[in-house]
């Protein structure tokens, strides 16, 4: 009776004393009762979302099997539903993504964290939150108007001419398709990487540094051979954030990789995603199997990030906590 | 030997600029943005943008009022359905639960932030257009104010947690109740932090499209009420981008020059007052 609420945290002797009568005069229960009943809705919505997800794809499931992910065959009228083209799109696109992206959130996190000034550090960290706020409609937006005319006029002619052998830099390029959207992914992603990566590498001791400057290292080699190395498990872990990021954007995507439902190994040619096929087909499906199968692919979005991003808090976890550890 | 150390000090040298060069592309980005879209859209954000509906097809003119209410509106039943489950939620979590149903909230609520936005809007399609057989303004705001719960919660929970014992232990030392103790002291002296992310999750989902796009859907008129389909300024922005009509892509860069504005400085704002420190005094 008296120990009503045994995990209370909070010190004060006469908590435990009170009993269960007085502390609902005073508010306590009643306040204990309704803030969980918010914390645990929290938890009712999360279940509900993937319960309403699952009993929502049963059909293409049951028709389909996991044959659905290895069919090329995306046919509304014929009823006939695959989701190879745009699991292939939304790979492709995202590893693009992240081969742009990760030198150069690498490289800017490491200026960050190893060479720039506090100040200047944390500056350019600023408008790197800031540039982690612009919307994805935006670099859509940006997208159709700046790096597509880009893509046909300066990227294209530099890649095909001289790599056009290549079976990915083969064939015509309309601007929009597989590289512009990972082009415009990658630009995306880039803040998540690098504030993370700066994190994790502002975290690793002080004497690591020193140790290795004390053996004859140059300035690099320390940087690159101790703590980078040192960090590898949360920068791991940043790039799987970014690749969360990216398998799920919808908008930019949608707007630039042409909304084709083919496969092509050229990285010019137009292509499609899951999360963009969603966008565009979802008002439009008529047929409960269409409508199914579009959730279905929600929900393989789902699962797909679900895992990356579980992957990504504890590789970070353990690294910010390794270096809390040899510091003390 | 020293040909080596020479080698040895001109890639670290090599190698250390080139990072400070990824910096700077990284962060010329956000400014090549905002040129393009003041270049881009400055000349067309007019009064008539702020106050007209858009016109038909074809008729140039015209401007976005409704999807400018449209957002307000949306906002507004978000941060009334999001922030008071995040913020009590959070409450929950920092002052009354145990370390398991704690994990549990937490595990769901970083899974909540990861879902892909338009996984979320399928969810509010599901929940809440189907049943009533229409989108509307409500089903937008329910995905929106989705996005906001586990901003709000875990950050609910992180400021609280770090208000010094002290302030605590004063407070129950004078006698008061544990919901006094946090109503009066603990969130009064966390405030400015919950508020800051709250700002910072209403920015965030203010450029939401893909949540929006079957379940406010769009309008080219006023919508009639919460149960009604809405114009918004994200959606407004792709319909007009992916369109073949130049007066639209005029538009486009307009509404997202406003948007952009709108969220950049709402960041900022929130960003300074959490960086001025009084936020939360560590103890």
């Amino acid at each position: 009776m008296a120990t009503a609420n045994p995990t209370l945290q909070s010190p004060g002797p006469t908590v435990g004393s009170r009993s269960f009568f007085a502390k609902l005069k005073e508010g306590d229960e009643i306040a204990r009762l309704v803030t969980f009943v918010f914390a645990a809705s929290v938890v009712l919505i999360t279940l509900l979302l993937v319960y309403e997800l699952w009993v929502n794809s049963v059909l293409p499931r049951q028709k389909f099997g996991l044959s659905f992910f290895v069919t090329q065959v995306w046919d509304p009228v014929m009823d006939e539903y695959g989701a190879l083209p745009f699991v292939y799109g939304t790979l492709v696109t995202s590893v693009v993504a992240l081969l742009i992206a990760v030198p150069l959130g690498i490289g800017a996190s490491i200026f960050l964290a190893e060479l720039a000034p506090p100040r200047i550090s944390d500056t350019l960290q600023f408008f790197i939150d800031l540039l982690a706020a612009v919307p994805s409609v935006i670099y859509g937006l940006l997208g159709i108007f700046t790096v597509v005319p880009l893509m046909r006029t300066v990227i294209y002619p530099a890649l095909n001419k001289p790599l056009g052998f290549l079976p990915i830099f083969k064939g015509p390029s309309y601007g929009v398709g597989f590289l512009t959207a990972g082009i415009v992914l990658a630009i995306m992603v880039i803040p998540y990487i690098i504030s993370v990566s700066r994190e994790v590498l502002l975290s690793v001791p002080r004497d690591q540094r020193e140790a290795a400057l004390a053996l004859g290292s140059t300035r690099w080699e320390s940087t690159w051979k101790v703590v980078v190395p040192f960090a590898r498990t949360g920068i791991m872990g940043s790039i799987f954030l970014a690749l969360a990021r990216a398998l799920g954007e919808t908008m930019a995507v949608t707007m630039v990789i042409g909304n084709t439902p083919k496969i092509s190994a050229s990285l010019f040619a137009p292509g499609y995603s899951i999360a963009a096929v969603i966008a565009n087909e979802f008002t439009e499906a008529t047929g409960d199997l269409y409508l199914q199968s579009l959730i279905g692919l929600g929900l393989v979005l789902f699962l797909l990030t679900f895992v990356l991003n579980g992957l990504a808090r504890i590789l970070i976890i353990v690294t910010t906590q390794k270096g809390s550890k040899v510091a003390n | 030997m020293g040909a080596r150390l020479r080698w040895r000090k001109f890639v670290s040298n090599f190698m250390l600029t080139m990072t400070g060069v990824c910096a700077f592309v990284s962060v010329i980005v956000l400014f090549l943005i905002l040129g393009y879209l003041v270049f881009n859209g400055g000349t067309s954000v007019s009064w008539n943008f702020f106050t007209k509906l858009p016109t038909p097809v074809g008729e140039t003119g015209g401007g976005m009022a409704n999807a400018i209410v449209g957002s307000a509106k949306l906002l507004l039943a978000a941060s009334l359905f999001g922030v008071p489950i995040g913020f009590l939620g959070g409450i929950y979590m920092a002052e009354f639960s145990g370390s398991t149903i704690a994990s549990i909230v937490r595990y769901s609520a970083d899974l909540l932030n990861g879902v892909p936005s338009i996984v979320v809007g399928i969810f509010a399609y599901s929940l809440v257009v189907l049943p009533f057989k229409h989108f509307s303004t409500l089903a937008g705001a329910f995905a929106l104010g989705l996005m906001m719960i586990p901003i709000t919660l875990r950050s609910t929970e992180e400021f609280l947690g770090a208000v010094p014992r002290m302030l605590r232990e004063g407070a129950m030392a004078l006698g008061a109740s544990k919901w006094k103790t946090i109503s009066t002291v603990i969130v009064p002296a966390a405030y400015r932090g919950i508020l800051t992310a709250i700002l910072l999750a209403l920015a965030r989902v203010a450029g939401e499209t893909a949540p929006l796009l079957f379940t406010a859907f769009g309008n080219r008129f006023w919508s009639k009420g919460w149960g009604q389909p809405t114009a918004s300024l994200p959606v407004m922005i792709y319909t007009y981008a992916v369109s073949p009509y130049e007066d639209w892509h005029r538009q486009a860069w307009a509404a997202g020059l406003v948007l952009l504005g709108l969220i950049l400085i709402i960041n900022i704002l929130a960003r300074t007052i959490l960086s001025r420190g009084i936020a939360v005094p560590r103890g």
